[in-house]
């Protein structure tokens, strides 16, 4: 059961990954980065992250996905508008893109495959109480500084928002 | 008869799937009545007794009209906005507490909540951020002007609305010390109701409900003076049918969520008097169940309360301008939300009993037996 799922979400993981980039249109690339990233959340529900899982749908495919439907609607993109990219540029991206396999390929070179010891292994090590734990007492410095940056981020986004004084919309 | 604890389970999934449909069916009947009470109309009472049958013969109506595609339109994606729409609306009510526990002659006890995951706040706060979807894409597939700004207005408008529920959600979380909403359920039946220490992130929560169900005062995505009728301008026949029962699931599973987290849940004043009354007359099993089916019966009282103040507020107030909308949500709520944040921290330091509610030694006679399918 478990190993059947595990190659179920990862076909459609892999599947939908290939589509965002073979699809067309930019509005079908995006559902399909959304559906990607279903099937990662299921991965880590299977390894029973259950914090994890949800963050990532509630932080990927709820925020930041819906900001790039919105801009991708706004521009009005579409398979006829999009221009033929020069061979510069498509050079550029095979460069840059095969790096960052070679940069993938040697981080993982050297993973042990056989995963964790199973008589050492906390299964409970993904569930949100011990993730709080680790993140408030272990890694509390790092933790925090992220935070002030996505409070410094917030703070930036309601300035923006803001009128300036003698300025008028309606 | 045995009955395995995994069908039971299966049984409570269907009754909270059927019920959810149920209430959003008569929800649209309920905002007619009550329309029409505020206009001091009489309302809808052709169809069968009271007009008890109106949703059925609107379903009648919805179904048999013409299945329009708009040209241009991209058919797929047409097809699939509803039906987004309509499963974020349907998978939220999944982890709601509907009430304790039901115990059985054996010992086994069964949950009312399909699932229980000890994650549920952030399972539902997921499931609405993905509710935007089903109205930005079908605005989107309709090839209209007015149908993408609709569909334009509700993602900005979820965005913005979800960072202010988002932190009234933290506020409540430093309280109760607990994602799972079952527990939090439970906190409440043993002490007092959240909306004691919460009443500010109360306040921020229910305004951002309205704003996350595109319910009037906050319905700009649909707003019919200036853009038609918003994302589902085109839409015909069943599928606004879906966008329009949509909502009213949404308004019912908000109305939940906000009862269970800050109203109780399914616990009401006197339900341990109630207990050992019954205990010492009824014996215990029967003390446990009875106030369990009460309590269910509580929760829906208050959320059929809730279901009402939506509909009270939509024919009472006229709907906000965007940049309103937008100012409100941003320089308005979202430092609101912080600043109960901060109060909530200052206050949990200073008078701190954090300990004793999470105490679970303390608990009175009826908590939770944990069903035997748990791992």
């Amino acid at each position: 059961m478990g190993t059947s799922l595990f190659y179920f979400l990862t076909f459609v993981a892999l599947l939908s990954a290939l589509s965002v980039v073979f699809a067309k249109n930019p509005v079908h690339s995006v559902l399909f980065l959304i559906l990607t990233f279903f099937a990662i959340s299921g991965h880590y529900l299977m390894l029973n992250a259950q914090f994890l899982a949800a963050v990532n749908i509630i932080v990927y495919a709820g925020a930041i996905m819906v900001l790039f439907l919105f801009v991708i609607m706004f521009l009005n993109l579409n398979a006829d508008t999009e221009p033929n990219k020069s061979a510069l540029a498509k050079v550029a991206g095979a460069i840059a893109g095969g790096m960052l396999l070679l940069v993938l390929i040697a981080a993982l070179r050297n993973v042990n495959p056989v995963g964790a010891d199973a008589a050492t292994f906390d299964s409970q090590i993904g569930m949100v109480n011990r993730l709080g734990l680790v993140l408030y007492q272990q890694y509390l410095l790092p933790f925090e500084l992220a935070s002030v940056l996505f409070l410094v981020a917030m703070v930036g986004s309601v300035m923006l928002g803001k009128r300036e004084a003698g300025e008028r919309n309606f | 008869m045995e009955i395995p604890a995994l069908a039971w389970q299966g049984l409570v999934i269907l009754a909270v799937f059927g019920i959810t449909l149920l209430i959003a069916t008569y929800s649209t009947y309920a905002e007619r009545v009550v329309a029409a009470f505020l206009q001091d109309r009489v309302g809808p009472d052709r169809a069968g007794p009271y007009g008890l049958l109106q949703p059925l013969a609107d379903a009648v109506k919805l179904f048999t009209k013409e299945e329009f595609f708009p040209a241009g339109s991209s058919r797929g994606l047409f097809i699939f906005g509803p039906c987004l729409a309509m499963t974020t609306a349907l998978m939220a009510s999944a982890v709601i507490p509907f009430g304790n526990t039901i115990l059985l002659g054996d010992g086994t006890a069964i949950r009312l909540q399909a699932i229980e995951v000890n994650i549920g706040m952030l399972y539902v706060f997921g499931v609405v951020s993905l509710g935007v979807y089903g109205l930005m894409i079908g605005g989107w597939a309709s090839n209209n002007k007015f149908s993408l700004l609709g569909a334009v207005r509700a993602a900005a408008q979820a965005v913005s609305y979800e960072l202010a529920m988002g932190m009234a959600l933290i506020a409540l979380l430093m309280v109760t010390g607990t994602l799972s909403l079952r527990e939090i359920a439970l906190q409440q039946y043993n002490g007092l109701w959240n909306i004691v220490y919460q009443p500010l992130g109360f306040i921020i929560f229910i305004v951002c409900a309205f704003a996350e169900t595109n319910r009037t005062p906050f319905d700009l995505p649909e707003c019919e003076t200036e853009l038609v009728g918003g994302y589902h301008t085109e839409y015909s026949s069943m599928k606004m049918g879906l966008y329009l029962f949509a909502e009213y699931i949404n308004v019912f599973v908000a109305s939940a969520v906000m009862s269970t987290l800050y109203f109780g849940g399914f616990s009401f004043p006197g339900e341990h008097l109630l207990y050992n009354t019954l205990t010492s007359s009824q014996g215990e099993l029967f003390a446990h169940n009875a106030v369990t089916i009460l309590g269910t019966v509580v929760l829906f009282a208050k959320i059929f309360f809730f279901i009402f103040f939506f509909m009270w507020v939509r024919w009472t107030l006229p709907r906000f301008r965007y940049d309103q909308l937008m100012r409100l949500g941003w320089t308005m709520l979202f430092p609101i939300a912080i600043l109960n944040i901060l109060l909530t921290g200052a206050f949990i330091l200073l008078f701190g009993n954090k300990e004793a509610k999470l105490d679970t030694t303390k608990q009175p006679a009826p908590t939770e037996i944990r069903a035997v399918a748990r791992k």
